[in-house]
Formats: C-alpha cells, structure tokens, sequence
C-alpha cells in the first residue's frame, strides 16, 4: 500500500524550487516565434528571483489543523510539501521531481487538503487527480481516508474513485453531484470531457493532480491525456496543474505538458526533491562461466534462491512474461525450504495477481517474480531487496526498479543485476556506472498522434457544437500538439467526418456536421455512444483464456471442455502456432496444448518431467535504450575499462580483438565467414532488437538484389547476422564499395517503402491506429465472436488503402508509429548516420568470439526471410508424400 | 532472384521476400488442375475459376459496394476503394483469360442497395468488363433482391456442361456442384508460423470457391460447416504468392 503517512518522516531534505514561465505575460507577437521546444527564457536556478505577478517563493501557509496533525505524528512537513503548497496557494502548475518514498502524493494533495478545510470549495468538484493504473487510484482513495480523519476533515470533504469499474448508477451520480475529489484515469477523463454536461462538471475545478507522470506521457495515453488537459484548461480558467514524476532526464518537457502552449509557450515551475539515498546495487557474481546467449541466466538460480533466503521479501524483476514462468519454474525446483514464492504477470488471472499482491502486503510471501506490472505505483508490501534478471535496457528503468525496495527515501534501496550471459554482463556493466552518476534515459517528448487527435475530435464533438478555429487552438494548447499544423488538423476533421478519402463518397453518412451557424456538432446518439464504446489508446492484443481441461476416461487422448478452471490469457497469435499435443510453460506449470475449444485454449498438465516444448522466448519486450548502447560501445572499445569488467567478459573481448577486431565507439563491425556451407555477414550496431529486425529486413532485400542469394537473417539487442549462399567475403574484395553500399542511407527510402507494403508489424501498427481513430470496432470482450466470415480483415483494409490512397491519414498515422514503435526507423537512421564511412570490415575464415551471440539466435528464432509460400509447400509436399505413401 | 508470379497475376499477390522460397519455385509447376464431373477446373491464382472448355469464368462472393454498406448501415468509414480493387482483380482475370462468359457466383453486391451506391466510374468499369460476352449474376443471400440496372443476365442456378453452379451449396452433396456462400481460408502452422489463405475446396464431387472480393473475410475450412459439406474429407487448395497450393485437410489448423 502506498502509505502517505510514512513520507513525512521528519528529516528535511532540500527542495529545490524553479519558478515556470509566467502565465500571465503579454501574447505579444514575437513570443509567438519562440515557440519552439527548448524554454523561452533560462529558468533562474536560485529560489524565486523572478515571475512578476504573485510570488513563487511565498512562504506557504499551513493551517493550524494541519500543523498539529503533522506535530502529533512527530513529523514537519517536508520543503518540497511546503513548496508545492506555496505553489498551489499562488494559483500556479508545477511539477515535483522526487526519488520514491519521498512523499509525492501527500505533497501532491496536501494543497486540495488545506484549501477545502478553509471552505474556498464550496461544493462541486475541487481536485481531479488521475493515475495510469485505476488499482493506484483506488489505493490512494483508501491511503487518503487517514490524514483526512486525522486532520477532522472526514465530514466535510468527499472523496470517491471513477474507474471502468465503477457502475453506471454511480457515475452518472457523479456528473450530477460530483464528489470534492475524484480519482480516476486518463480514459475516465476522455470520457468526462466528452460528456454533454462537461462544462458544468468542470467549471469550478481548481487543481489537478498527475501521478507518475513520466509514465503516462510515454505513450498514446499521454498524447489523449494532454487533449483532456487542454480542454480542463479551457473550461476552468484557473486551473492548476500538478504534476508528481520520477526523476526523469528533461523535466523541461513535463513542465510544457502541464501548462496550455498557446497562445504561448510556457512551463510550470519546478520543484526537485535532490538524491535519496545512494542505491547499494551489484551485479551477481556467481563465479560460473555465463554462456554466450540466452536470457534464462539458469546458472545464477541458485544464488539467486540464496539471496531470497536471506531477505524477508525480494521483488524479482524479469523482462518478459515467458522469462517469468521459466524463472519462476526454476525457484521453485530449488525451493527445498518451502519459502512462499510467487509469480505475478500480466497474462495471469486478474484474481490470481489480486491474491498475489494481497499476500505481498500482508507480509506472508518471501519472493514475487514479476514482469513491468509491477514496475509502478502500488507498494505492496516492505520490500527489502529487487533482483532483477536478464538485461537492464535501460537507466531510467532499472532505477525504477531498485526503487521499488524500500520506500524509505533516506536508506538505501538493495538490488542486484543479474546478467544472463556474457553480453548481458556488459550490459549491466554500463547500468551500473549510468545509476552510479544518476544519468537518465527517459524517451524524448512525444509528437501527438494523429488517430489519437481524431478520437478526441469526435468527443468534443459529443460533448457540444464547437467550431474549428476554437477547438485547433485548444488542441496547440497541449504540448504534444503544439506544433500541429492547420492543414494536419483540417485533415482529421474531415477524417472524422467522413473518414477522409480522396473518393469522397460518405458525404452523407457524415459522423460530425457543420451546421449553418459554422459550428460542428456529432450526427446523432448511436455515433456518440460508438464513441464512447471506442474511447482509449490502449489496444489489447486478442486474448484466449487458457483452461484447464479434464481427461476424458471413456476416450483416452480426448478432453472435455468444460469444468476446469482458468489459468490466464495467452495472446492470439501465440495460441494459434500451437498444436494438440505442444507442451509449453504458463503460470508456473509445463500444460500441454488440447486444443481450441471456442474461445478459450484448453490444456492439461504435462507429465512430470515434460519439456517444454515451444521455444516460446519472444525476446526482451524493451529495446536496449540509445544511451545504454553507447556505454556499451564505449566499454568495449577502451581496454582500460576492461578491468571493471568480470574476467570472462575480459577474455571474451580480448580473444575477439585477437581474432578479429574490436570497434571504436563509433564505428560499426561487420565480419564476414563461411560456415556450413553458407556465408555469413556479421554486424554490431548495438541499437536494439527491433532496428535490427528492420535492418536485417532491408539488407537481405539488398543482397538479393545483388545476387547474393541471402536465406535468412537473425538478430538481437545487439547485432545481427545475414546468411547468404554465395561468398560475401569474395565479394566485397572484388568490389570496393560494395559494404558502403550495402549500408547506405538511401536504404530508408525504396527498400523500406517496400517493405512497409507487406510488413507483419505494420499492419499490426496499423490496425491499433484503425482501432483508436474509430475506423473499425474495438471488439469488447463477450461481445466478440460472430465468426471470421463478418469480422473486417484490417490486413484487407491496409492493403486497399495503401495502393488507393498512400497519404490518407491513417497510414501516417501508422507510419510514425513505426519510426519509433515496432520497427524503430528512427533510430536506424541515426545508426546509419553515424557509421558512414566508419564501417570497419573484417574477412574471417571462421565465427569469431562477438558474433557467436548472435549466431546463437538462429534458429531459435523463425528465419526471416521465410515466406508464405515455403510454408505451403511445405505442407503441399506431406499431401503428395501422402499419395506416393 | 526474379519474382516467380506469373505474368499479370494480380498486385494483391504481391510476393514477400524470399529468397529461399524463390529457389524453390522455379522447380514447381504450373497452376494445379482438377476435373469434377468430367470437367477440367483452372484454379486461379487470382481466386477465380477457369473453365477453359466452356471459355467460362466463375468468380464467387464479390461483396461490391461492401465499404458503403458499413458506412450506411453503421457509420464505419472503411475505404470506399474495394470495389474498384476487385473490379480490377477482375479486370486483370478477364484481360488474360478473355472468357465468352463470365459468371458471378452470387453476393456479388454486399447488400441490395449496392448496385444504387456504385460510383459513375465503378459503374463504367462493370459495362466494359461486360462488352462482348455473356454476364450472369446468380442470386446470392446478400442481393437477392438485385435483378436489373447493372447489366447481364440474372439467375439462381446455371448448369454449364456437368457443372451445377448456385451460390449456397446444397445440404446433400450433388455431383459437379461449384457453389461459394462460405468463404473459405485455409490456414497452415508450422515452425512458430501461421499462414492464412484464401482457398477453393474441392472432393470429387463438389467445389466451394473462395470470395474474390476485395474486403472480404473468411470462415476456416476447419470449421463443422466443411465437414458436413464434405464428409469424405477435402483437399483445400490454398491461394499462395506466386501459385495455388493443394494442401491435404490434416496440414490445415483451425484458428
């Protein structure tokens, strides 16, 4: 449980605080040039030196109650608490950048708490506060009931959750009498504002409270919060923003998302709540020799079962679902003393995680292995020490992770980083030395998406008539959007409209009309309750219940379906490559597949001693982040870091620079070699998993075209290896130029048009934008099943689409998706960027040490350059061995 | 490394990158054949049916006009390009075949008001592909109700030679049926990797054809409805990128 109480320990730290941009300065005209995304002018690091208008540095005000609350606790509230009330006080945003355990949600209400106990209330709705997980919304909920009761404010101020949980009777008595404050999500705002009596609801809103900020604004949900923020900021002109984050690497960027960006740029102000205690953080030494590749770090179990035996309660954190049931297996193979050991992941039963966390907090579980579910929010429990397995990815992340041992800000948290293999050993390696020095590498502020606006759209559009030029400048107002130009914004009206096509041929089905009064108003209630069952970012991939089936005694082999009960969801397309009879690990336990049984795949427990058949390791879900890929670049080239390195990763890079090489920081490795009758290209770009898929992609497509026969590639977080039938090494003697070639920029142009055409993950990209912009139906669960036959292919659509109308709004929409997300463009072109004229080439009779690793990943990993119509030869030849038979 | 598609098959095929695959084709042959009721069936590659010695086309399930019927009946704006797509798929077929009649296997439009949907151009299109040959539309659930302004003849069911053509397959199997109605996909699993097609589906006494419409779904061929309409087992034969595949009902999954 998060305990606010607890946060205002009497130990002051120091808050440093940064006055924002004043709100109030003149729209003059040349403010609006400086719209750009660095600050207008250098915030003044010294303690309120600036901002016109009412001080920043106001000394806050504490009412008496409040005083003795905290007196009677033996606590003082805390500076930045102080600060952040000084700022409400003076009607000013601001967002606090504290270390866990410092007392954010406190600080974050303590101003709601002191101005409703004044009575400047007065009724209706005074404080939103919205979390990314309703569960925390709900916790914080119940964590507020104590300073309220201890302060006597139990009487006086209301406070209820609004989540999808919540019944209908309920919210809709919350939009007639609504509650002082109401803890919600980003979807329940997209839904209030797009309410008819919104204006009404929000007109007296005084504050809004933003939990783990950094998190929300990473994604779509981010882009969708910003709009709701923006119209909050409209209807309730005194609006103040708070904003509570993690220590993040450009607060600045948080600081635009709080405060409207038109008519001009601004920023809230800045408090930041320094350190918290050194992390005592290791990486796991268990002296056995690590092997090549692998993400299963079976050899560290013990030692990691050792660890759990002498803490009351470790988090373990892993990267993927799959790595979680393989870990969890293992703990338990050892558990020879019967520690109470659990497992919580996202494809498990929502019941199952309920008894989990709830056994957390009670205090009866030693050990919990997790995926990124439990990366944020809820404290469940005193957690004494964070083992997190497998590789890091990146800074920001891991120290969310070890910030999850106690929550005492002045203790140090106790982690270990447990390397899998030798790759991985460097890359905690290059974890240790960026937490060490505090760096961060939270992603770069988002562009607002496209679909996301055009869902937005038609909510305002529920909401009540609007008209154009008002609703474009609200939308600038968020941050995300600030820079979005009139055409894009005339371009997703008519999207919503009449779904944008050149063809214009829905005119009169249009969803929103403009009336003769230039106002646009939505069609009619079936297109807004369609959007209200639409509403959200989140696309949760198509799920099937896995059940436990039972064995049926009067025929051996068959199962009856029903009776068993549920274990979890897998996802769809992991369901459908599995066969009767496959054995695969899932909550904790090898099953073995029985079947589909309508929508729920049904299983039995496999026999003791059953491998699990599927190589069902997807890979880490987190590309190796940019700025821990250069630590790592880094370490490898300078041999005088070597020494802090473990001895084996020593060897292993001294024995690649003997056989073959070692690239500068900057410079890319490609090796070239025969094997097995093949050749191989080898490369090390080090820019994560999923540029790496995109570049093998586009390399192949390039070796074919150049007679070099490719039949595959494979790759990883940190390089990749392309397999051809003709001699590579041959080739690029006979042709200088042939390798800058190969890996020229230009590669981002045709090649990838190309690509995008047939691209799996760009119609998955695709379809989430689909769903999001309303094009087609999010499918609900128990409403789903009507057979194929009438459910619309979204492959079908895009590729209509795309050979109709390549610049329709969607596809854009999907395509810049895809620079960042799923096929990271982005950062390919960085990569390419970087290494013109800086590839290093090395022609080797064999493998060498570096290019093993992924090596190791053929294989295990379909081959790519595998197309449909193998498979159906495949299976067409079984037919005619069937008739020669 | 050239593409393997025979010439002028339609876009919609497009083959994906394959190396190995491509090794593997160049060895492969043509275009399967199959004969029912002693007549010879081309399976296209375009998912239309060949009937080369009645110079007869057969394609099944259009569904035109089926983006509109979405827009007009719920307010879902899917792009209004698929009659144009399958019209040219057809083009493409008509073009390279030049059949003496061409036969439209019912649902040709998606709902009765398609046919008044249909854009000037669209509607171009259908009376050029109608020049100079016979043009059925045989009645399917979907349009029953269109009978006139758009061309051709209308009827229910069509004998050419030993072949019955209607669009819903009868409940008792009748030698030398060609029917649609069902839509059938194929899909094949192997090695962590799903393949899903289009296919016709055929034993020796009757064939359900595949949909040619642009946006249209698919029911598997795993589903009970196959197995009452062939209860001596199928061969499914599956639309791949570069040649129809004959794949045995054992290889196919369900989804």
């Amino acid at each position: 449980m998060r305990t606010i109480d607890r946060a205002a320990i009497p130990r002051n730290r120091p808050a440093r605080y940064i006055p924002g941009v004043p709100k109030t300065s003149s729209p003059a005209a040349p403010a609006r040039k400086s719209r750009s995304r660095k600050a207008p002018s250098g915030a003044p690091p010294a303690t309120g030196t600036t901002a016109p208008g009412p001080s920043p540095a106001l000394p806050a005000t504490l009412p008496p109650a409040f005083a003795d609350w905290f007196a009677a606790r033996g606590w003082a509230p805390r500076p930045h608490q102080l600060a952040l009330l000084a700022a409400a006080q003076s009607r000013r945003s601001a967002l606090l950048v504290a270390p866990t355990g410092a007392g954010k949600t406190l600080a974050g209400f303590l101003p709601t708490l002191v101005e409703l106990a004044e009575g400047s209330g007065k009724g209706g709705l005074h404080t939103l506060y919205i979390s990314p997980l309703k569960a925390l919304a709900v916790d914080i909920a119940r964590n507020l009931e104590a300073p309220v009761a201890g302060i006597g404010l139990e009487q006086r101020i209301r406070i209820e959750t609004r989540t999808g949980d919540t019944p209908s009777h309920k919210r809709t008595r919350q939009v007639a009498r609504p509650p002082h404050i109401l803890l919600t999500t980003p979807e329940q705002l997209a839904l209030l504002i797009a309410h008819r009596e919104a204006a009404e609801l929000f007109r007296g809103l005084k504050r809004v409270v933003l939990d783990e900020l950094h998190a929300l604004v990473t994604s779509k949900r981010g882009d969708l919060l910003s709009l709701g923020l923006a119209r909050l900021h409209r209807l309730a002109p005194g609006l103040a923003m708070t904003g509570l984050s993690a220590t993040v690497r450009e607060p600045d960027a948080l600081r635009r998302y709080l405060v409207p960006q038109y008519p001009e740029a601004a920023m809230a102000d800045l408090i930041t709540v320094e350190g918290g205690a050194r992390a005592d953080l290791h990486m796991l030494e268990t002296g056995r020799t690590l092997p090549l590749a692998g993400h299963t770090a079976w050899q560290s179990m013990p030692a990691v079962y050792d660890l759990i035996r002498r803490h009351k309660l470790v988090l373990v954190f892993v990267n993927t679902r799959l790595q979680a049931e393989y870990t969890f297996q293992e703990l338990w193979n050892l558990n020879d003393d019967g520690l109470p050991i659990a497992l919580h992941h996202g494809s498990l039963d929502a019941t199952q995680r309920r008894k989990v966390e709830a056994a957390m907090a009670a205090g009866v579980l030693r050990a919990v292995v997790c995926t990124a579910t439990l990366d944020l929010g809820i404290d469940w429990g005193d957690v004494d020490l964070v083992i997190n397995i497998g590789a890091p990815k990146g800074a920001s992340r891991i120290m969310q992770r070890i910030g999850r041992a106690n929550h005492r800000m002045d203790e140090p948290s106790k982690a270990y980083l447990v390397p899998a293999n030798r790759f991985e050993m460097l890359e905690c390696r290059a974890a240790l030395d960026a937490v060490e020095e505090a760096a961060q590498d939270t992603p770069d502020p988002r562009i607002g998406a496209l679909d996301v606006l055009a869902q937005h759209v038609l909510g305002m559009a529920c909401a009540g008539a609007f008209s154009e030029d008002d609703l474009y400048d609200e939308v600038r107002a968020a941050s995300p959007y600030a820079d979005l130009t009139r055409e894009d914004f005339a371009l997703v009206l008519d999207y919503v409209a009449t779904g944008g096509y050149a063809l214009r041929a829905y005119e009169r089905f249009a969803k929103i009309l403009r009336g003769p009064d230039g106002l646009w108003r939505v069609r009619d209630a079936r297109t807004a309750q369609q959007y209200r069952m639409n509403v959200g970012t989140i696309i949760e991939s198509t799920k099937v219940k896995v059940r436990l089936a039972r064995r049926n005694r009067t025929k051996p082999g068959a199962v009856l379906p029903a009776g068993g009960r549920v274990l979890g969801e897998i996802e769809e397309d992991f369901a459908e490559t599995l066969t009767v009879g496959d054995t695969f690990l899932f909550a904790g336990e090898i099953l073995r597949f029985e079947g589909l049984h309508e929508d729920e795949a049904l299983v039995t427990r496999g026999a003791p001693g059953t491998d699990p058949a599927i190589p069902s390791y997807a890979g880490s879900k987190f590309p190796l982040s940019t700025f821990l890929a250069a630590r790592v670049r880094a370490l490898i080239a300078d041999p005088f870091e070597w020494d802090r390195l473990p001895a084996q990763v020593a060897d292993y890079l001294v024995q690649q620079r003997r056989r073959s090489v070692l690239p500068g920081p900057r410079d890319l490795l490609v090796e070239t070699f025969p094997r097995a009758n093949r050749y191989y290209l080898a490369c090390f770009p080090f820019e994560g998993r999923l540029a790496h898929q995109t570049l093998g992609m586009l390399l192949t497509r390039r070796l074919e075209r150049s007679g070099m026969r490719p039949l595959g590639f494979a790759a990883n977080d940190y390089g990749l290896a392309v397999f051809c039938t003709r001699d590579l090494s041959e080739r690029i003697a006979r042709e200088p130029g042939f390798l800058d070639g190969l890996f020229a920029e230009d590669m981002l142009g045709d090649d990838l048009e190309e690509w995008l055409d047939e691209s799996a993950m760009m119609k998955r990209t695709f379809r989430q934008c689909a769903v999001i912009a309303g094009l087609i139906e999010r499918r609900h669960p128990g409403l789903r099943k009507t057979g194929r036959q009438v459910t619309i292919s979204t492959d079908l659509i895009y590729d209509v689409l795309r050979k109709h109308q390549p610049g329709h709004l969607l596809l854009r929409a999907a395509r810049q998706d895809a620079a960042t997300g799923l096929l990271d463009v982005t950062r390919l072109g960085m990569m390419l960027a970087r290494i013109q004229g800086r590839i290093i080439h090395k022609a080797l009779d064999r493998v060498s040490p570096l290019a093993v690793n992924v090596m190791l990943e053929i294989g295990r990993e379909r081959v790519y350059g595998e197309g449909a119509d193998e498979i159906l030869a495949e299976a067409e030849a079984a037919l005619l061995g069937e008739a020669l038979a | 490394m050239t593409e393997q598609r025979p010439e002028g098959a339609p876009l919609r095929h497009r083959k994906t990158i394959t190396v190995a695959v491509s090794l593997k084709l160049e060895k492969t042959h043509k275009t399967p054949g199959a004969t029912l009721a002693g007549e010879t069936l081309i399976l296209d590659l375009s998912g239309a049916l060949w009937l080369p010695e009645h110079r007869t086309l057969v394609v099944s399930d259009l569904h035109l006009e089926k983006g509109s019927a979405f827009a007009a009946r719920s307010g879902q704006f899917l792009p209004p390009y698929d009659t144009r797509e399958t019209l040219a798929n057809l083009h493409e077929a008509v073009a390279r075949l030049d059949p003496a009649c061409v036969v439209c296997l019912g649902d040709s439009f998606h709902d009765a008001q398609g046919p008044a949907r249909l854009d000037v151009a669209d509607r171009a299109l259908i009376a050029a592909l109608q020049e100079g040959r016979d043009w059925i539309w045989i009645s399917g659930n979907h349009d029953r109700a269109v009978q006139d302004g758009v061309g051709g003849r209308f009827a229910d069911t069509l004998t050419v030679g030993g072949l019955m053509l209607r669009h819903e397959p009868a409940d008792k199997p009748e030698i030398g049926e060609v029917a649609g109605h069902f839509h059938p996909i194929g899909k094949v699993a192997m090695r962590g990797r799903a393949v899903r097609r289009r296919c016709f589906v055929l034993d020796g006494t009757r064939l359900v054809m595949p949909a040619f419409g642009a946006l249209t779904g698919g029911l598997n061929v795993r589903d009970k409805v196959f197995d009452d309409l062939f209860p001596g087992g199928f061969t499914a034969h599956l639309i791949g990128d570069g040649r129809v595949f004959a794949i045995s009902r054992t290889m196919l999954t369900r989804e």
